[in-house]
């Protein structure tokens, strides 16, 4: 049988940094980076002694995860201790939630090329980050920093729901704007504030049964989930085909080699022994607590992309395009306050920002540059201080070296040229040099045109204002 | 109801606990004593019991999302039997 | 009498009255202890330059007429499971023998607001694992009335201190009966509050739901005195109740009349030692006499507390103990090559043969095909343990049952076997479990001359009913003209 006669079975645990000040269980700042163990005090140190008490913010937060993403809210919750030794895990065991998570039973929507699909979620719970190991080239040794150690995350567990890696890279992006919309999270992927456990298993089209899953860890970039498990299907595939078995395991996936390999076991038999945390108290929500927090959610990007269409009739793919990350929608409607052309400006998201970012590797959250900046942007050109030449050059400039577009155009000398009389001038003389063109004019090659626009264009650096060179070539041409 | 030396290795792994033969064969039969002790809870009709969660009937116990700091990092690695650069060093961990 | 032979409240008094100065008194202790804790070995660290230093300070204070706390000047001995900022806390382990801490525990900061002069850190049971202080990783502790005899445990050398005039007053911690049992066995009077009733932040936990910090004292007036300044609402102890301050003093009242004394049958019956068995008829005869009521009853499902306790707290304590793993402080093992060989070797070096044991039966009954059979259970079976107390106290106000079932034992005579030794905390346990607050308050000696002590317990928050009655118990009669004659030993 071929690949094609198979089907992909993901599903995903989504670890999501929560954006609060304070570590879930004690005073020590999130804030990322900073000199190793600067971040940390004896609870988040594991001194024998010291006892956790639950950020008021994590509940919170991960409740209102919950409710964006249509999950039921669990009134009666606790926290567990789920043990294990790893350097990493300062207590050795890692404070999560085993049977009684926050939120339960939710989903979202994805767009796939046969349309609209629902990813149901299993779960929501909140649990605490571990430290980080931090390795020696020349092998004396590893070092462990607890900065990260204790740092808020929820996980978000969900059903077996996704068919393709395109599939996993929708519903991954789809909860990052979520949970930036509702401010729970900044899910910087790069800080590793947002990754993902990827379960892939396959199995032959129309059957049932599920086949054995593998597990692939920690994994944070959208490029690499997509070629995991684009990688990891095929080699499951291929291994059925050839008479093999696939085996459960835990799979570390190598960015270089674009291969799994198994990872070597933390613990040769893992065996987490689950049990309620005697240093906790349970957790009760009230409904009027949820129903608050219900009613006081933002606005989710469904509804924005409705307004979208209604309000600025931007065309569907505008506005799908740009609610998929807040930082657009929200570049998008700052920009709109300062210009009234609501379509340009997500032309320009859709194509030019997008376009940049893409070169420059990073995500919608590393834009430079205000909304308003944007609108003034779009605004020059359309009261004809510039031309949209002009503008993807100061829109790039403003990238490197964020500054008003106006100050940008000034600095550059960018300033459309709109006299009439200078603009003149430069059709006479490009005229006078070209006199084969004009003939090919006359002779009704209407791409001569193009070319002496061109040249005048070249000959301004771009200045020129470009409906005023077509105007008066015309004229001259038809005289 | 009988525990066997297998099963207090694979306790003790789990424990990371190294024990000697003359430990093994100690622990498997004191386990044996204590855990047919423990067995008499099982003489207790627990049907519709619901298990006690927390010592006592506190519950929503939050702390406000402010941040502290309290102990030096100098403090917090005083005892930290090997350090270095501000962490603490332990022998070469391989993924 | 000697100084170190007063109670903290009287001390208090002649403090007040500038009779004595604090650095006096705070010496003679140091002078009773190098004279006596050689052949006790209550002391696991004494803190003598510091002592001395707040002592002056207190002093100091009083002498320029500043204000200061009530007991202001007095010294106290801790269990050395309790941190204390820049001080050894060792939990008498190897695991932690050179750990220094860098924080206070909350009840140290209490008292330390207080200006109270700490001696020294007290001797115990590993991690508070045992009842006769021997499973000690550096001494054992000797019962001041025998030496050849323990002085009980965990707090073994909490008890001893006070039973030997070396120190006022102490804290000890009781988790299964680690304040009372070694109380009972060394004469002098425990409490082991409500759970939640004192903040457990700086102890270095054995069982989470199950610890509590609490007074060992000369007298009852002294305990209600120690009360007052550890407890109070913690907001760095999750566990720790939003309870208004109470004054315990208040509740020294020599009267018990119309007080509804029970005493559970279960616990007069088989396996209490004879002698045990007929002092604590013969105080519930003098609680009659004084004009209570007390009539006999049934806790059942008491007998189950023992196995429950056992289950619950090695589960907790498997888990509390993970983190004793070389990396960040205590014991690193020098063998080793690899991160599993400082994991696996700190612990098996680091910690002694009964904390291993309980780690071992504690990671037992959560493993997978376990937890149900055991710690699921047991935690039923408490919920049906806390109902029956919770029957029980609609009845009565307080409980009284023998603290421990025999009186000090000899030293090795239970070491070997280790269900026998888990089975000297039976009268204790189920207080633990149920939450309660119990007392140990000394009635007579044995005809070996070894201290009897009975128990109070009250529901819980109810510690004012404990105070009345040993408080009145204490006025009717004359325990302590008995005096510990440091008999045995290799003198």
């Amino acid at each position: 049988m071929a690949r094609e006669d198979y089907e992909m079975i993901i599903g995903l645990e989504v670890h999501c940094e929560l954006s609060t000040k304070t570590k879930i269980f004690c005073s020590c700042p999130t804030e990322f980076g900073g000199e190793p163990n600067t971040h940390c005090c004896p609870i988040c140190m594991a001194l024998p002694g010291t006892l956790p008490v639950l950020n008021e913010k994590v509940v919170e937060y991960a409740v209102k995860a919950g409710l964006a993403t249509n999950c039921s809210i669990a009134k009666n919750s606790k926290n567990d201790r789920k043990n294990y030794f790893y350097p990493d895990l300062p207590k050795a065991y890692q404070i999560s939630q085993y049977d009684l998570p926050l939120c339960y039973d939710g989903y979202v929507t994805i767009d796939t090329p046969k349309g609209e699909k629902k990813i149901r979620l299993e779960r929501i719970h909140i649990e605490e980050d571990a430290g980080k190991l931090n390795h020696d080239e020349y092998g004396r040794g590893s070092f462990v920093d607890l900065n990260r150690a204790g740092v808020p995350l929820i996980e978000v567990v969900s059903r077996p729901d996704l068919r393709s890696a395109e599939e996993v890279e929708s519903y991954m992006r789809k909860l990052k704007s979520i949970f930036e919309y509702i401010e729970v999270s900044d899910c910087k992927m790069q800080e590793g504030s947002l990754r993902a456990d990827v379960n892939v298993s396959v199995r032959k089209k129309g059957t049932e049964k599920l086949g054995t899953r593998t597990e692939m860890k920690n994994m944070n970039s959208f490029r690499s989930i997509v070629r995991a498990v684009e990688y990891e299907a095929n080699r499951q595939i291929d291994l059925i085909e050839e008479g093999g078995t696939v085996t459960q395991e835990t799979l570390r996936w190598d960015d270089v080699s674009g291969k799994t390999f198994p990872m070597r076991d933390k613990e040769d038999a893992q065996d987490y022994r689950y049990f309620p945390d005697p240093d906790l108290a349970p957790i009760r929500l009230s409904d009027e607590y949820i129903e608050n927090l219900r009613n006081n959610l933002p606005e989710l990007p469904e509804s924005r992309r409705k307004r979208y269409l209604e309000d600025y009739k931007l065309s569907e793919k505008a506005a799908n395009f740009t609610v998929q990350s807040k930082y657009y929608s929200n570049l998008f409607e700052d920009a709109i306050k300062v210009c009234d052309n609501p379509k340009s400006v997500s032309n320009m998201i859709m194509s030019d920002i997008a376009r940049i970012l893409n070169e420059k590797e990073e995500e919608p959250d590393e834009i430079p540059f205000t909304g308003e900046d944007l609108g003034e942007l779009v605004k020059l050109i359309d009261d004809g201080k510039i031309s949209s030449a002009i503008a993807k050059k100061v829109l790039e400039e403003m990238f490197e070296n964020p500054k008003k577009p106006s100050k940008i155009v000034e600095e550059k000398g960018w300033i459309q040229i709109s006299d009439e009389g200078e603009i003149k001038k430069i059709v006479l003389e490009i005229l006078e040099n070209n006199p084969q063109s004009i003939a090919d004019y006359k002779a009704g090659k209407d791409r001569a045109l193009g070319y002496l626009v061109g040249q005048a264009m070249k000959a301004t650096k771009g200045k020129a204002n470009p409906q005023l060179l077509n105007k008066l070539f015309l004229e001259e041409l038809n005289k | 109801m009988s525990i066997s030396k297998e099963e207090i290795i694979h306790i003790a792994k789990l424990a990371c606990l190294n024990l000697s033969e003359e430990e093994i064969e100690k622990y498997t039969k004191d386990m044996q004593e204590i855990l047919e002790f423990a067995n008499t809870v099982n003489n207790v009709n627990t049907e519709e019991i619901k298990e006690t969660i927390g010592a006592n009937d506190n519950y929503n116990v939050f702390r406000k999302d402010e941040v502290k700091q309290t102990v030096s990092k100098e403090e917090l690695l005083k005892n930290a039997p090997s350090q270095d650069d501000g962490m603490f060093r332990i022998p070469k961990v391989i993924q | 009498m000697k100084l170190y032979e007063y109670t903290a409240h009287e001390l208090a008094e002649m403090l007040d009255k500038k009779e004595i100065s604090s650095e006096e008194l705070t010496k003679a202790y140091y002078d009773r202890i190098r004279e006596k804790d050689g052949e006790v070995k209550a002391y696991v660290s004494l803190m003598e330059d510091k002592a001395l230093k707040r002592a002056k300070q207190v002093d100091e204070k009083r002498s320029k007429g500043e204000t200061v706390g009530k007991y202001a000047g007095i010294p106290v001995g801790i269990k050395d499971n309790m941190c204390i900022t820049n001080t050894k806390t060792t939990c008498s382990s190897k695991m932690l023998e050179n750990f220094v801490s860098p924080y206070n525990a909350t009840v140290i900061e209490k008292l330390n607001d207080e200006d109270l002069v700490f001696l020294g850190k007290l001797n115990m049971d590993e991690f508070a694992m045992g009842s006769s202080t021997e499973t000690s990783a550096f001494f054992k502790t000797h019962n001041p009335w025998d030496l050849d005899r323990v002085p009980g445990g965990s707090s073994g050398g909490s008890a001893a201190a006070v039973a030997a005039d070396l120190a006022p007053w102490t804290l000890g911690s009781d988790t299964g009966g680690s304040i009372r049992q070694p109380s009972s066995l060394c004469g002098v009077v425990g409490l082991k509050p409500t759970y939640g009733l004192v903040s457990r932040y700086g102890l270095v936990a054995f069982a989470s739901s199950l610890d509590q910090i609490g007074p060992i004292t000369k007298d009852v007036t002294d305990s209600a005195i120690l009360l007052n300044l550890i407890s109070g609402h913690d907001e760095k102890d999750s566990t720790s109740l939003k309870l208004e301050k109470k004054d315990y003093t208040k509740s020294l009242v020599n009267d018990v009349k119309g007080m509804r004394i029970g005493l559970p049958k279960e616990y007069i019956g088989e396996g209490i030692n004879e002698e045990v068995k007929e002092a604590i008829l013969e105080v519930a005869k003098k609680y009659e006499e004084m004009g209570a009521i007390v009539e006999e009853c049934s806790l059942d499902v008491g007998k189950y507390a023992t196995a429950v306790y056992y289950i619950i707290a090695c589960a907790e304590a498997s888990s509390n103990l993970g983190r004793f793993d070389g990396i960040r402080y205590g014991y690193r093992t020098e063998k080793f090559e690899n991160l599993k060989d400082i994991y696996k070797n700190s612990r098996s070096e680091g910690f002694g043969p009964e904390v291993k044991r309980r780690i071992i039966l504690g990671t037992y009954v959560l493993s997978s095909g376990y937890y149900d059979a055991y710690y699921k259970k047991a935690q039923k079976v408490r919920t049906v343990i806390k109902d029956a107390y919770n029957d029980l106290f609609k009845k009565y106000d307080l409980l009284l049952t023998p603290t421990s079932p025999t009186t000090a034992f000899k030293m090795g005579e239970k070491s070997s076997n280790p269900l026998e030794m888990y089975l000297a905390d039976i009268c204790t346990v189920p207080v633990n479990i149920g939450g309660l607050p119990g007392m140990n308050i000394p009635c007579k000696l044995d005809s070996k001359g070894l201290p009897i002590g009975f128990q109070l317990i009250s529901n819980s928050f109810e510690e004012e009913k404990i105070f009345r009655a040993a408080y009145t118990y204490e006025q009717n009669t004359n325990f302590r003209a008995n005096k510990p004659e440091f008999k045995g030993g290799d003198k």
